[in-house]
């Protein structure tokens, strides 16, 4: 009787551990749309490192994007060392996985909607987007210019 | 009667066309020099080559073939003016597109339109990849149409001319600053590039002491500059200013935004010494007032839905989101979505009334603005007046807008005319909206936020929307931007060229 007791609240406190943690990821537009659902919750959120990684005091920004949306992860400094590059025009972010606290206006935050870190997990790791100079475009300027110098000279004979 | 354009009316358009052209061209040497020089894109930089050398080639072609002497006549003043700003939306374009951002060359198109009009919607994709060429690009778009496209031709090209006036006028702005319309446009380029530094370092300083690396905390700065005292809205990272995760980059950009939206008349009383003018005149007393009453409207949504916690976060969202829609700027500190999820339909209302209303005339803010809000209201209260008091009493009524000015007939119906030309097209662009099969509020908030260059989106502004609301769009700014004379003026000269004898 007491094993069954004990199996029944073990098996209810698991019910109630996984009622606020989503283990699988969400995507920023479930998050986004559906945050009064998702407030308070842990949440499990994947995407790519983007822009700077702003750092204050302890703990710093780092904006992630899935690649529809970019949301602000509040996270402590110490874990994100392993974080080596970031989105831009240049470089491919590292892509991360997310476990953490999802606000949807946070109250330590000014009311923005984020998620503060508890963990960490380095997916894949980003590199630089190899760079091809674009010949066909030097080209069409090297023609361009040949037009617009015989458009003037023909303009400043006639 | 309707006369028909004669070939040198055509003749004297295309010339200043080209030479507006021209001027646009060389402008795309700023992204090309910078993104070379600074940031070594080398790819981007050639984009921004090809791009100048059409416009510079288009112009020259307008103006060798259509050479004239002729002063502009108030038709073709206002013809070249709305014809221009199509011509740059189209060449301006071709970076964009080549930058491999944009789904279609439309959607290219729609992006410099918004710039341009100092609108900022967007229809870029993956922008946290764009490079800094054409980023900059992106924002100094707002920065040359704030001002004006033909502007910067009057300061850089021309001399003092009655056409000069007449291109100026085209371009909305009825007030002159200085005597002379050069000295008006050199004027107000002038003070443009002086807060551009001071804003840009303030930004970047800003940018540095929350985390960014100094030359993206200063390329930020200029960016966010541009766009914020040019109302349009942009911002280089997808999540706008929500990216920066920052109250002082906030403070600090609501009071650039809100320096942008006054008239550069009152910029130009303030630095001449009469501070005093701030506080008298019409326009800066009825747009602190109806600051006040949306807010209100706003803060009675946000609070009765319980969206925001407590009244500090509730006045940082509520505030911001508010002065950046009455500025007409379209800056967010929050996702598109969220308007519509959450923040309910008496908030919206006020967001979209502070849209509509906009900021001060002859400043970069769009809208019905401030000085047609008060004169409306100032003719109301003389009505009323006239019904209460006996019929032999004369009554009149003035206001102050940097002199005294007494009330009259025509200027009140001036100012019915567009304030109704404002709501027909807000009205017309949430029925095409509908039509596409969008929410009738969501419909009215993104139309009345591209006809009055806002920039604000509920999510209805995305690259997979329909085309023809692109198309609409992309007039409601236009038009919205120039105030509508040019656009009857440019519909009339089509009208008098087919129709005409």
């Amino acid at each position: 009787m007491i094993k069954k007791a004990l199996f029944i609240i073990l098996f209810l406190l698991l019910m109630a551990q996984n009622y606020d943690c989503y283990a699988q990821s969400i995507s920023s537009v479930e998050l986004i749309n559906n945050a009064k659902n998702y407030n308070g919750n842990t949440v499990v959120y994947k995407g790519e490192v983007i822009g700077d990684i702003m750092r204050r005091g302890e703990y710093a920004w780092i904006n992630v994007n899935d690649e529809k949306n970019a949301v602000g992860i509040w996270i402590k400094k110490e874990l994100i060392k392993d974080i080596v590059y970031t989105g831009s025009y240049e470089t491919k972010g590292d892509l991360v996985e997310i476990t953490g606290k999802f606000n949807r206006s946070c109250v330590e935050h000014g009311g923005d909607l984020d998620i503060h870190a508890q963990s960490i997990a380095k997916i894949s790791s980003g590199n630089d987007v190899p760079y091809v100079v674009n010949t066909k475009a030097i080209k069409f300027v090297l023609g361009l210019s040949c037009i617009i110098l015989l458009f003037c000279l023909l303009r400043a004979r006639y | 009667m309707i006369l028909k354009p004669q070939l040198k009316d055509i003749r004297n358009i295309a010339y200043y066309l080209g030479k507006i052209t021209i001027g646009l061209g060389f402008t795309m040497f700023v992204p090309f020099i910078i993104g070379l020089v600074f940031f070594k894109e080398i790819n981007p930089a050639l984009d921004f080559l090809v791009s100048a050398e059409i416009a510079l080639l288009f112009g020259l072609i307008l103006t060798w073939v259509c050479d004239s002497d002729k002063e502009l006549n108030w038709i073709q003043g206002m013809v070249v003016v709305s014809l221009s700003w199509l011509v740059a939306m189209v060449l301006s374009a071709i970076p964009l597109f080549l930058s491999g951002h944009y789904k279609s060359f439309l959607d290219s198109c729609f992006e410099t339109m918004s710039g341009f009009t100092t609108t900022g919607l967007t229809l870029v994709q993956d922008l946290d990849h764009l490079s800094y060429s054409h980023n900059l690009w992106r924002h100094l778009g707002p920065f040359i149409g704030g001002q004006g496209i033909a502007i910067i031709a009057l300061a850089l090209f021309m001399k003092g001319s009655v056409g000069s006036f007449r291109m100026y006028v085209g371009e909305a702005r009825d007030e002159k600053i200085l005597p002379n319309v050069i000295h008006t446009a050199r004027f107000i380029w002038l003070i443009s590039i002086v807060y551009l530094i001071i804003g840009t370092l303030a930004l970047g300083i800003v940018g540095m002491l929350i985390g960014l690396k100094p030359q993206n905390a200063f390329f930020h700065g200029a960016c966010v500059f541009m766009a914020g005292f040019d109302t349009a809205g942009f911002a280089p990272q997808s999540q706008n200013i929500l990216y920066y995760h920052s109250q002082i980059f906030e403070i600090v950009t609501i009071v650039i935004i809100i320096f942008g939206s006054l008239n550069f008349n009152l910029h130009y009383q303030f630095w001449s010494g009469n501070r005093k003018e701030l506080m008298r005149n019409i326009e800066t007393r009825t747009f602190l007032l109806s600051v006040m009453l949306t807010f209100f409207i706003v803060t009675i949504g946000l609070n009765k839905l319980g969206v925001y916690s407590n009244a500090l976060i509730l006045f940082r969202k509520g505030f911001f989101q508010l002065i950046s829609g009455h500025t007409t700027t379209g800056y967010m500190t929050i996702y598109a979505q969220q308007f519509i999820k959450e923040w309910g339909d008496l908030a919206l209302t006020g967001i979209i009334c502070a849209m509509a209303l906009g900021g001060c005339v002859c400043s970069t803010a769009g809208g019905i603005k401030m000085l047609r809000v008060g004169i409306i209201f100032k003719a109301l209260k003389q009505d009323i007046k006239t019904l209460a008091l006996p019929e032999y009493a004369i009554i009149t009524q003035k206001f102050h807008h940097i002199k005294t000015v007494f009330l009259e007939d025509a200027q009140t119906r001036a100012v019915l005319s567009i304030t109704i030309s404002y709501i027909t097209i807000y009205v017309l662009g949430a029925l095409i909206g509908v039509w596409c099969g969008y929410p009738v509020l969501n419909s009215l908030f993104e139309s009345t936020s591209a006809a009055a260059n806002v920039g604000f989106s509920c999510g209805i502004t995305d690259a997979s929307m329909p085309t023809i609301l692109k198309i609409t769009y992309i007039i409601q700014m236009w038009a919205g931007r120039l105030e509508f004379m040019s656009v009857f003026a440019l519909f009339g000269f089509i009208v008098a060229f087919f129709r005409g004898k």
